[in-house]
C-alpha cells in the first residue's frame, strides 16, 4: 500500500507539532534548570542563553538532595523487591493451580486498590506513630509494597497465564519437581513479566506523593517530599525549583524511556497485544 | 503436597492484603464513631462514643457535595480527554514517518514525571498569570492572561492530570493498533468502505479492550489524586477544586480531627465501591 508523499509530509509535521506541544512543559523545565533566576522569569521567555550549573549545587546545599534521593532509592527498590517476593509465588500459584475461587481472589485483590489511600490514612498514621515508625524508611517501604501488591499480583498472574500449560506438562512428565519446573521452565519464560512488574512498582513508588507527604518528613523524606517544599514560593526561585525537579524526575524518566515496551505489556495485564 | 503447596505460595499475599484492608478499615470504622483529636493524648481505645455526630458533621460540611462532584468531574473529564485524544494521537503516530522513534519517547515522558513535579511545573512555569508561558501566549494574541489557578482551579487540575495520563492512554492504543488486522483493513477498503466507516466498524471495536484497561487503571489512580491539588490550589479558592481525598486530608492532618476524617474516609470508600461495581462490570466483560 502506497501513501501519497504529501500525506506522509502532513502526518510527519502534525505528529511532530503535537508531540513538541505536549513535551513542551518538560522541555521548558529542562531549559529553566540551567538559567539564572532572572533569566528564568524573563518576559518574553528566553530560548537562548548561556547555561549555568549553579542551581544544581544550590539545591544540594539548601536541602541535602542526596539524602532524599537515597531515601527514594531505598524505598522504591525495597518495595519492589519485597513486592515481587510476595506477589510472584501467589501469582504463580493462581496461574498454575487454578481453582474455582481463583477469579474471586483476583477480583478481591484488585478491589483493595479501589480503596482510596486516604481511607487508610488515619489508621496507618496512628499505627506508625504508636510503633515509633513515623518518619521512617521502614514504614514507607511497607506501605508502598502493600499498596502496589494487588497490581503486581495481577500483572504477574496474566504473565504466567500466558505460558502454555503443555510446556509445564512436558516438564512434569520428564520428572521435573516443582522447583526445577519453576527454575528451568517458568522463570526463563516469565523474566519479561517479572521485569515489567518490577519496573512499574519502581516508577509508582518513586513518584508516590500521598504517603510520602503524610508519613515521613525530614529524616525519611523522599524526593516527592523535597519537591513539595518548593510549593510555597519564597521570592523568585524558578531556576532552583526547576533544577530540583529535574534532579527528582530525571532518573525515572530516563529509566522509563528504556523500559516503555515492557511497561505497556505489563500494565495492560497482557490484554493488549 | 499438591494441595498444600499452592496455598503456601498464596498465603503471604492473601494474608498481607487482607490485613492491609481489614485493619485500617476496622480502625477507621471505630474512629468514625468516637471523639478523637490527635492533639489529646488519651489511650487509643478509651474514647467517648460520638454516635453519628462525625458523619453528620462531615456531610453537612459545605465542602462535602462540591468535593463529591469535583471527584467525579475530575475522573470523568480526565478519562474522556485521555481516551479521545489518546486514540487520535495513536492513529496519527501509528504509520511510519521520519523520527517516529523519538516522537514515541518524547510522548511517553510525562507519564514518568512525579505528580509533585507536574503540579509545580504547571503552577509556576506554565500557569503563572505574569511569568507563565501560557500568559506569554495569551499576550501574543493580545489577550489578558488568565489567572488559571484562581479563575479556573478545577480545570487547571484537570489539565495537569490529563497531561500526565494522556501518554499512558496513547501508548496503550498504539500498541493495540499495531495488532490491527491489516488484511482485513485492506479488504474493507477494496469493498469500498470509506475511511470513517473503517474507523467506526473496524478500528474502534478493536480498541474496545485497551479502552477498558485504560479506564480501569486510570480510575484506580484518579480516585486518589492528591499532590496536584495539595501543591497547587489547596482545594481552593473556597472549595472549587477540593476532591474527597483532599477534603479528608484537611480534616485529619490539618484539623487533627480523626473522628470526622474517618467518617469522611468511609464515604470515600463507599463512593469508590460504587464506582468499582460499574467498573468491574465494564472491565470484567473485556478482560477474561
Amino acid at each position: 500500500m502506497h501513501t501519497h508523499p504529501l500525506l506522509t509530509a502532513l502526518r510527519t509535521i502534525s505528529a511532530w507539532a503535537v508531540t513538541l506541544l505536549l513535551f513542551f512543559p518538560l522541555g521548558w523545565l529542562f531549559l529553566t534548570a540551567f538559567k539564572t533566576e532572572l533569566q528564568a522569569i524573563a518576559v518574553p521567555p528566553l530560548f537562548f542563553f548561556e547555561p549555568t550549573m549553579e542551581n544544581f549545587g544550590e539545591v544540594q546545599r539548601r536541602s541535602d538532595y542526596l539524602l532524599y534521593a537515597r531515601n527514594s532509592l531505598i524505598t522504591s527498590l525495597g518495595s519492589t523487591l519485597l513486592g515481587l517476593l510476595i506477589a510472584a509465588p501467589a501469582a504463580y500459584s493462581m496461574a498454575f493451580f487454578r481453582t474455582k475461587r481463583t477469579r474471586d481472589i483476583l477480583m478481591w485483590m484488585l478491589s483493595t486498590k479501589m480503596m482510596p489511600a486516604v481511607g487508610a490514612l488515619m489508621p496507618i498514621y496512628v499505627l506508625a506513630q504508636s510503633a515509633g515508625l513515623l518518619d521512617s524508611l521502614t514504614a514507607l517501604t511497607l506501605v508502598f509494597t502493600l499498596s502496589n501488591l494487588p497490581i503486581m499480583v495481577w500483572m504477574l498472574y496474566t504473565n504466567y497465564k500466558d505460558i502454555p500449560p503443555e510446556i509445564l506438562e512436558a516438564a512434569r512428565m520428564d520428572g521435573a519437581g516443582i522447583w526445577k519446573e519453576f527454575r528451568y521452565v517458568v522463570l526463563p519464560l516469565s523474566v519479561g513479566g517479572l521485569a515489567s512488574t518490577g519496573l512499574l512498582c519502581l516508577v509508582l513508588s518513586w513518584n508516590e506523593a500521598f504517603w510520602a507527604l503524610n508519613l515521613v518528613s525530614a529524616k525519611a523524606g523522599t524526593l516527592a517530599t523535597l519537591i513539595s517544599q518548593y510549593s510555597s514560593p519564597e521570592g523568585l526561585f524558578w531556576a532552583k525549583l526547576s533544577a530540583a525537579s529535574l534532579m527528582a524526575i530525571a532518573p525515572i524518566v530516563v529509566f522509563g524511556w528504556f523500559s516503555q515496551k515492557q511497561l505497556v505489556q505489563g500494565l495492560t495485564f497482557g490484554a493488549v497485544k | 503436597m499438591k494441595r498444600l503447596l499452592p496455598r503456601v505460595l498464596m498465603a503471604p499475599a492473601v494474608l498481607t492484603l487482607f490485613l492491609w484492608m481489614i485493619v485500617p478499615l476496622a480502625m477507621t470504622l471505630y474512629f468514625s464513631f468516637v471523639n478523637y483529636n490527635l492533639n489529646d493524648p488519651m489511650p487509643l481505645f478509651d474514647r467517648a462514643f460520638a454516635g453519628l455526630e462525625n458523619f453528620e458533621y462531615f456531610i453537612t460540611d459545605p465542602d462535602f457535595w462540591p468535593a463529591v462532584w469535583n471527584t467525579l468531574l475530575l475522573i470523568g473529564s480526565v478519562i474522556v480527554i485521555t481516551v479521545v485524544m489518546g486514540v487520535l494521537l495513536a492513529l496519527l503516530v501509528n504509520e511510519p514517518f521520519p523520527g517516529r522513534g523519538i516522537v514515541r519517547v518524547l510522548l511517553i515522558s510525562p507519564f514518568f514525571v512525579m505528580p509533585a513535579v507536574n503540579a509545580l511545573l504547571w503552577k509556576h512555569m506554565m500557569m503563572n498569570p505574569i511569568y507563565g508561558v501560557l500568559a506569554d501566549v495569551w499576550r501574543v494574541f493580545g489577550a489578558t492572561p488568565v489567572d488559571w489557578l484562581t479563575d479556573w482551579p478545577l480545570l487547571s487540575v484537570i489539565i495537569m492530570v490529563a497531561w500526565q495520563w494522556l501518554p499512558f492512554a496513547c501508548l496503550i492504543f498504539i500498541t493495540s493498533l499495531q495488532s490491527l488486522d491489516r488484511e482485513q483493513m485492506e479488504a474493507a477498503r477494496m469493498d469500498g468502505a470509506t475511511a470513517p466507516q473503517r474507523f467506526f466498524y473496524l478500528t474502534i471495536p478493536h480498541l474496545g479492550r485497551p479502552m477498558a484497561v485504560v479506564i480501569m487503571i486510570e480510575m484506580i489512580f484518579l480516585l486518589s489524586v492528591f499532590a496536584e491539588i495539595a501543591i497547587t490550589t489547596n482545594g481552593g479558592p473556597g472549595n472549587a477544586s477540593t476532591n474527597l481525598t483532599y477534603m479528608i486530608f484537611k480534616q485529619s492532618l490539618m484539623n487533627f480531627d480523626v473522628g470526622v476524617a474517618s467518617a469522611g474516609a468511609l464515604f470515600a470508600v463507599i463512593l469508590a465501591n460504587i464506582v468499582a461495581v460499574f467498573l468491574i462490570r465494564i472491565v470484567g466483560k473485556n478482560l477474561d
